[in-house]
């Protein structure tokens, strides 16, 4: 019975160790893009991880807990791509270090050309970006 | 012990709440504060599941599960109306 509640704890603890670098994330990174990365990434693994704690400590809550943990994996990447969708089509600006924007590329060609010279475009940014 | 670890895992929890609510006051775009709002209802539903289990009351999961429904719908429905209006 305690040992449960202790290795519960633990998870419980790490899961929120995550939810704190995700909110960290949310606040210092320079672009609203990466801040939909830090904040959907780290907040679902942490999450997952807290419910986890829960769950081995009370384990007659599995099957809401369980249910729960499915609804969170399935939502949160459909939440952040509809976020970053509606965020490139108002025309967000990225921030300066961004190497490469396949979207914008695509709609602009609307696939008649391949996008063959990406590798060669992002060899060049990267190094422009080295002098800087 | 077993309980201490929980009571700190949700007060980290807390302090992450507080710490992404900083982005939600000061974003300067709409989207900005969208994306704070969805990190705090996410570390919500992990509150509301801990404080259920804190105090041995099952009825708090079912009302996290509901939670984040509503979230998810907010959420889509405000990136909906910001790209193209409803």
């Amino acid at each position: 019975m305690e040992i449960t509640m202790i290795a519960g704890g633990v998870v419980s603890l790490s899961g929120s160790l995550f939810l704190l670098l995700g909110a960290l994330g949310v606040v210092r990174m320079p672009d609203l893009f990466n801040r939909i990365q830090a904040g959907t990434k780290a907040t679902t693994l942490g999450t997952m991880l807290f419910l986890a704690g829960i769950a081995i400590a009370e384990p007659s809550w599995i099957p809401k807990l369980l249910l729960l943990i499915l609804f969170i994996i399935f939502t949160n990447p459909v939440s952040s791509h509809v976020l970053a969708r509606s965020a490139h089509h108002t025309g967000i600006r990225m921030s300066d270090k961004t190497v490469v924007d396949h979207l914008a590329k695509t709609t602009e060609q609307r696939g008649s050309e391949s996008l063959q010279g990406d590798e060669q475009e992002i060899a060049a940014a990267k190094s422009k970006g080295g002098e800087r | 012990m077993g309980n201490m670890l929980f009571l700190a895992s949700a007060l980290i929890a807390l302090v992450a709440l507080g710490v992404s609510a900083i982005r939600f006051f000061r974003g300067p775009d709409t989207l900005d504060r969208v994306v704070a709002f969805d990190v705090i209802t996410i570390i919500s539903i992990s509150l509301i599941a801990i404080i259920g289990f804190i105090m041995q009351r099952s009825v708090l999961i079912d009302v996290a599960l509901v939670y984040a429904l509503l979230s998810f719908l907010g959420v889509i429905i405000i990136a909906k109306y910001v790209e193209r209006g409803l």
